[in-house]
C-alpha cells in the first residue's frame, strides 16, 4: 500500500524521464554507432566495435568541405542576422512610432509560416531574377529566417531593462554615446548573445531552406541528406557526436566559471 | 502579431534632452531600415513573385508566363488532396503526442527536479546541437527490422494490435505512419517542452500551498489552478509544434514510404526534381493559406489573443 502511493506521488516524475529517454535514445545510438564498422554502405546495424572513424575523420570525400562550408555559412549569417535584428529589436522596444505594429507583424510572419512556404518562394525569387544558387543564396536565406528569432531574443531582453539605469547616467552627466556603450549595450549583451547563438545554431543546422536554394553546393545538413540515399559513412555519427559534446562541455565550462563568479561576488 | 512584452508602457525618454524633436522621431525608423528592408526584398517580395508563379503557364524550355490560370489550384487540390489531408493528419496527432509527452516532463523540470532543474534543462536543449537529420537517421536503427523494439512489441503482440488497427503493416514499424509520427513527435518535442516550461515556471508555488490547505485533491489541483495558468504554454508549443510538423517532409522521406508522403514532400518534388513551378507555388500557397487559417481559429477560440 505504501509503495502504491509512493509510485503514485512520483508519477509525473516517471513520465517526465521516460520523455526525456524518448529525447535522448537517438544521441545514444548516434554516439553508439560512431564506433561501429558496419558491412555494406549503411550504418543502421550493429556488426563490431571500431575506432577507425574516431581517428580518420575526413577520410569521406566531401564531407568536411560541407562542415567547413556549413560553419562559415554559420558565422556570416550569424553576424548579419545578429546586427541586423539587433537594430530593430531596439527600435521595437524603445519607440512608439506609428507602422509599429506592421513592423511587428513582418517579423513575426516569418516564423509563423512552414518553412518550405518560405524556402520555395525564396527560391521562387532566385530563380525569376535569374541569381545563380551556391554561397551567397545559402547565406541570403540564412540571414532571413534568422532575423527574426534574434529580433524576439534581443528585444524581450531590452524591454526588460530598468529604464532608470539609463536615466541615472545621464544625470550623471554621461553623454548619449556613453551611456549607450557603458550601459545599455552590456545590459542588452546578454540578449544579443542568445539571439547570436541562436542564430548560429539555426542556421548550422538548416536543411529545408537550403535544400530549395544551394544549387548544387552541399552544406553538411545537405551531405547527410544525399548520404541517406547513397550510404551513411560512420564518419557522420563522429561528427554528430563530437558537435553534442563539445556543446554540452561549453554549456557546463558557462555554468561553471557562472558559478564561480558568483561565488566570488559573494565572499 | 507581437508578443506578450508588447503591453508594457515604453519607458519615458530621458527628459531635458537637447536633441531637436523631429530628428529624435526619425530614429526609430533608421534602426529599422536595414532590418526592415531585407525582409521586404527576401522575405515578401518573394511571397509575391510566387502568387505570380501560381498563376502562371508554359513549360521550362518556352518559359512561364502569367496567364491568370487558377485552375492549377484546382488541379493541384484535386491531385494532392491525400497528402494535404495526412500532413494535417500527422501533424495534429504529433501535436497531441508533443502535449502529452511534454508535460510531465516540463511539470518535473519546473516543480520537482529542485538542484537538478538546471541539468534536466541542459538535456532537453542538449539534443538540439546533433544535426537533427542524424538523429531522425538514427530512428532508423531504433526501429529497424528484427531490432528490439520490433522484436519486443512482436512478442508483446503490439504490432499485431497496430497492424489490425492500419497504422504499421506486415508486423514492421520502418516506412509505416507510425514511424513517421514518432519521427515528427521526436523532431517537435523540444518546442513543445519550452513554451510549457516557462509558463509553468511562472506560477506561484504558493497557488498550490493554498489550493492544499482549502483541500483540494492533487488532480484537482492541477486541473484547476495548474492547467489553467500553464494555457498561454499549452497554446504556444501546439502552434510551435503544429505548424513546422505539418510542412515537414523530412520524417516522411526517411522514416516513412511512398505511402506517407506529406503535402512538403510533394512541394519539395514539383520544386526541385519535377520543375513544375507553378504547381509547387499554388501547393505552398495553400498550405500557407489553411494554416494561417487554423492557427488564427485555433488563437481565437483558446482565447489567448493577448499572447501573439
Amino acid at each position: 500500500m505504501r509503495l502504491f502511493t509512493w509510485v503514485r506521488r512520483h508519477l509525473v516524475v516517471f513520465a517526465g524521464l521516460l520523455t526525456l529517454g524518448y529525447l535522448l535514445l537517438p544521441n545514444v545510438i548516434v554516439t553508439v554507432f560512431s564506433f561501429n564498422k558496419p558491412n555494406g554502405r549503411f550504418n543502421y546495424q550493429w556488426q563490431r566495435f571500431s575506432t577507425d572513424a574516431w581517428t580518420h575523420p575526413c577520410d569521406v570525400a566531401d564531407l568536411c568541405g560541407s562542415l567547413s562550408l556549413s560553419l562559415r555559412i554559420a558565422v556570416w549569417a550569424t553576424l548579419g542576422a545578429t546586427v541586423l535584428g539587433t537594430l530593430i529589436a531596439f527600435a521595437l522596444a524603445r519607440y512608439r512610432f506609428s507602422g509599429r505594429s506592421s513592423a511587428g507583424t513582418l517579423i513575426f510572419l516569418p516564423m509563423a509560416m512552414p518553412e518550405v512556404v518560405m524556402a520555395a518562394s525564396l527560391a521562387t525569387l532566385f530563380l525569376n531574377m535569374g541569381v545563380s544558387f551556391g554561397f551567397w543564396t545559402i547565406l541570403i536565406a540564412h540571414i532571413t529566417f534568422c532575423l527574426s528569432f534574434v529580433v524576439t531574443a534581443v528585444k524581450a531582453r531590452v524591454m526588460s531593462m530598468d529604464p532608470r539605469l539609463e536615466q541615472a547616467a545621464q544625470d550623471l552627466y554621461a553623454t548619449p554615446a556613453q551611456t549607450f556603450w557603458r550601459i545599455t549595450l552590456p545590459i542588452a549583451a546578454p540578449g544579443i548573445a542568445a539571439g547570436a547563438l541562436l542564430s548560429f545554431a539555426l542556421s548550422f543546422d538548416d536543411f529545408v531552406i537550403t535544400n530549395f536554394n544551394a544549387g548544387s553546393t552541399v552544406t553538411f545538413p545537405m551531405f547527410v541528406w544525399g548520404a541517406a540515399q547513397r550510404g551513411t559513412p560512420v564518419q557522420i555519427n563522429v561528427i554528430g557526436t563530437a558537435m553534442f559534446a563539445v556543446a554540452v562541455l561549453c554549456v557546463l565550462a558557462g555554468q561553471l566559471v557562472g558559478r564561480r563568479q558568483k561565488n566570488r561576488r559573494r565572499s | 502579431m507581437t508578443t506578450l512584452t508588447e503591453q508594457l508602457p515604453a519607458p519615458a525618454p530621458a527628459a531635458g534632452s537637447a536633441r531637436p524633436v523631429r530628428r529624435r522621431r526619425l530614429v526609430p525608423y533608421w534602426l529599422l531600415l536595414p532590418g526592415i528592408l531585407w525582409l521586404l526584398v527576401f522575405f515578401a517580395a518573394p511571397l509575391v513573385y510566387q502568387a505570380s508563379t501560381s498563376v502562371q503557364t508554359g513549360s521550362l524550355e518556352d518559359g512561364f508566363r502569367v496567364t491568370w490560370h487558377f485552375a492549377t489550384y484546382w488541379d493541384a487540390l484535386n491531385q494532392y488532396y491525400p497528402q494535404f489531408l495526412r500532413s494535417v493528419g500527422y501533424a495534429a496527432i504529433a501535436t497531441v503526442l508533443c502535449l502529452g509527452l511534454g508535460y510531465p516532463l516540463a511539470y518535473l523540470i519546473a516543480f520537482r527536479a529542485g538542484r537538478w532543474r538546471h541539468l534536466l534543462m541542459i538535456l532537453v536543449i542538449a539534443p538540439f546541437f546533433t544535426s537533427f537529420l542524424i538523429r531522425t537517421l538514427a530512428w532508423k536503427t531504433i526501429l529497424s527490422d528484427g531490432g528490439p523494439v520490433v522484436r519486443t512489441m512482436d512478442r508483446l503482440h503490439i504490432l499485431g494490435l497496430t497492424d489490425a488497427l492500419g497504422v504499421t503493416e506486415g508486423h514492421r514499424l520502418l516506412a509505416t505512419p507510425l514511424a513517421v509520427v514518432c519521427g515528427l513527435t521526436y523532431n517537435f518535442l523540444p518546442f513543445m517542452i519550452l513554451p510549457l516550461y516557462t509558463s509553468l515556471e511562472r506560477i506561484d508555488g504558493r497557488l498550490h500551498e493554498a489550493a492544499s490547505d482549502l483541500y483540494a485533491r492533487p488532480l484537482t489541483i492541477f486541473r484547476k489552478v495548474t492547467l489553467p495558468l500553464s494555457m498561454p504554454g499549452v497554446v504556444a508549443g501546439t502552434l510551435l509544434t503544429f505548424i513546422p510538423a505539418a510542412g515537414d517532409y523530412i520524417n516522411a522521406e526517411l522514416l516513412g514510404s511512398p505511402d506517407q508522403k506529406m503535402i512538403g514532400n510533394v512541394i519539395q518534388s514539383q520544386f526541385l526534381r519535377v520543375l513544375d513551378y507553378p504547381t509547387a507555388a499554388a501547393l505552398s500557397f495553400i498550405l500557407m493559406a489553411a494554416i494561417l487559417a487554423m492557427v488564427t481559429v485555433y488563437i481565437r477560440r483558446s482565447g489567448t489573443e493577448e499572447l501573439v
